[in-house]
């Protein structure tokens, strides 16, 4: 067997363990040996490449790239493993970000190296694709990132005219594109790049904060599809099936967010979600209406006479850290003789899932944490529902109000609990940027303060009643 | 166009509907791992990268393959490694024995 056939055959091996391993994430069982298994595979193809030949001879500047590989794992490594578990989103966007970046830089080297040779039209088009698709994945992640670490609003921006601009910029790409495939001009690719980066930009700045990761999944799945071409450009078969399978399982996956959210993607991509709410937020606010608000004391007592409370996490309550305490308090109620549950919501905190690893980071039993649909259903024989840093994921107006940008998102049913208490830190909206009308219903009691500070305050209350 | 595209262009396809028809079912708690895992995945430009390098002729051809190879990198190790820890809060219900599987790290 010829070297390059039992390349190819490894090569063959990594493929099956990326399939395998997509399969295995789809099930919490599986879930962690699959990523393992890719992982392994990926090392095999990492290694075999070290034996192959390029052009008739063997790899050139192996040091230079052991030092590349070097660099990335010294900064990879801390940074994937120390950062904060709420930091997760913007995490998993810059290591798309830059996956994007390195698909980029391929195609446009790869351009450089094949243009004397006068390559056919398609080798070209292959090219250029994975240029303008790699690098905007490259800065629509980077703004992301930015988003969500909050080095920016995370409220959408706009400016008149934004859809009009962003389709010119388009336009102006792919004519690029078209002008590049006819001259082979190399100066044009430049033009194309910084083209290709101003979209990513453009594209990603009107998409408010809460929208954002399902933005990241698509870029993934960019990111995939700038793989997939650059896999065609180097004829590698390995390439173009991982990157395949992720542009393909990404589209997927990125409707099946927003769908969660009870939303089209066009309508998370386009609509600028969430920019002109607050203005009529603020109005609502200004005719005065009163809120009741308790100690957490008062919850306390509210709680012991409890027989079955559901609590309702969210983002708020991950920022104060608090994830430890709630389970605590969930401890001490259920002593009490009292029913506990965590009702969550899909896209409770930043992410699909993301709250359910938050819990089960702070070590909350997994048979506690039940789905929308069961919280909804326990609601409506419970006596507290306990709102902690969560608002938009129990906000009324998505199934009253027909005019709410929120309109038709499914939600936790918060209302239909006996008692409604909402531990907030202020007055202040969501993320979505949307007033809820629950915290004026007549049910509901606020608590304000840091949900951490407060939920101790309950643990003890609670204990020395 | 060669025989040669045309088999990309199978393998292509192939590929799309096995990408679709494998995550068509995933619980929305697995979401977020999932994309992270698939992030990771595509981390093999590391791949293309030394090629690239491993091809580089001139010095710009090299600069941008050095490049490559360290942000695919970055993608690759970051990718997996999040992912894991993501995953590592799914831990079984049975907790005895996750705990001993903590000691025996």
């Amino acid at each position: 067997m010829s070297r390059e056939t039992l390349i190819d055959l490894l090569y063959l091996f990594s493929a099956t363990t990326f399939v395998l391993a997509l399969k295995g994430l789809g099930s919490p069982k599986h879930a962690r040996k699959g990523n393992m298994l890719a992982a392994f595979g990926m090392l095999v193809a990492i290694v075999s490449t070290f034996f192959k030949y390029v052009d008739g001879h063997k790899l050139y500047h192996v040091p230079l790239m052991l030092l590349g590989m070097f660099i990335g794992l010294i900064v990879a490594v801390p940074v994937a493993r120390f950062v904060k578990m709420t930091a997760m989103p913007q995490l998993v966007a810059i290591f798309n970000g830059v996956g994007g970046g390195a698909a980029s830089l391929v195609s446009i080297t790869e351009f450089v190296h094949i243009k004397s040779t006068h390559p056919a039209t398609y080798v070209t088009l292959e090219v250029l694709l994975g240029v303008l698709i790699g690098t905007v994945s490259f800065s629509g992640s980077a703004i992301a990132f930015a988003k969500l670490q909050e080095l920016m609003t995370g409220r959408p921006i706009t400016y008149p005219g934004q859809q009009v601009i962003n389709g010119i910029v388009g336009l102006a790409s792919v004519v690029i594109i078209v002008t590049i495939l006819v001259t082979a001009s190399e100066p044009l690719l430049w033009v194309l790049l910084a083209l290709a980066f101003v979209l990513g930009v453009i594209f990603v700045l009107p998409i408010g904060g809460a929208d954002v990761p399902v933005l990241i999944s698509l870029l993934n799945a960019f990111t995939g599809l700038a793989v997939a071409a650059s896999g065609f450009t180097l004829g590698s078969n390995l390439l173009i099936v991982a990157g395949t399978l992720v542009g393909a399982s990404g589209i997927l996956l990125t409707r099946l967010m927003s769908k969660a959210m009870g939303r089209s993607l066009a309508n998370v991509l386009f609509s600028a979600f969430g920019s002109n709410v607050t203005a009529s937020g603020a109005t609502d606010r200004a005719d005065g209406r009163s809120v009741r608000s308790g100690t957490p004391e008062d919850i306390a007592i509210l709680l012991g006479f409890a027989s079955r409370v559901v609590f309702v996490p969210g983002y708020g309550l991950a920022v104060s850290q608090g994830q430890h305490v709630l389970r605590e308090l969930a401890e001490v109620l259920e002593e009490k003789g009292i029913e506990v549950y965590y009702g969550i919501h899909p896209v409770a905190g930043r992410m699909p899932g993301h709250m359910n690893v938050l819990l089960a980071e702070a070590n909350v039993p997994y048979e506690q944490l039940v789905e929308m649909d069961e919280a909804n259903s326990e609601l409506q024989t419970a006596d507290v529902c306990l709102v902690v840093g969560a608002n938009d994921t129990v906000n009324p107006a998505a199934t009253d109000d027909k005019t709410s940008p929120i309109y038709g998102m499914p939600i936790i049913h918060a209302d239909l609990a006996e008692n409604v208490v909402f531990l907030k830190r202020s007055m202040r909206p969501g993320f979505a940027g949307i007033e809820n009308e629950l915290l004026y219903n007549p049910k509901t009691t606020l608590v304000f303060g840091d949900a951490k500070d407060t939920l101790t305050k309950m643990v003890a209350a609670v204990k020395a009643n | 166009m060669g025989n040669v595209l045309l088999q990309y262009a199978t393998v292509l396809m192939l590929a799309i509907f096995v990408g679709i028809e494998i995550i068509a079912k995933v619980p929305s708690i697995l979401h977020t791992p999932l994309m992270s895992g698939s992030n990771a995945i595509h981390g093999v430009i590391l791949v293309g990268s030394m090629l690239i390098l491993g091809g580089a002729t001139t010095n710009l051809q090299e600069i941008l393959g050095f490049l490559a190879v360290i942000l695919a990198t970055l993608n690759v190790v970051g990718g997996f490694v999040v992912t894991d820890r993501m995953l590592e809060m799914f831990k079984p219900k049975a907790k005895p024995a996750a705990k001993k599987e903590e000691v025996a790290q």
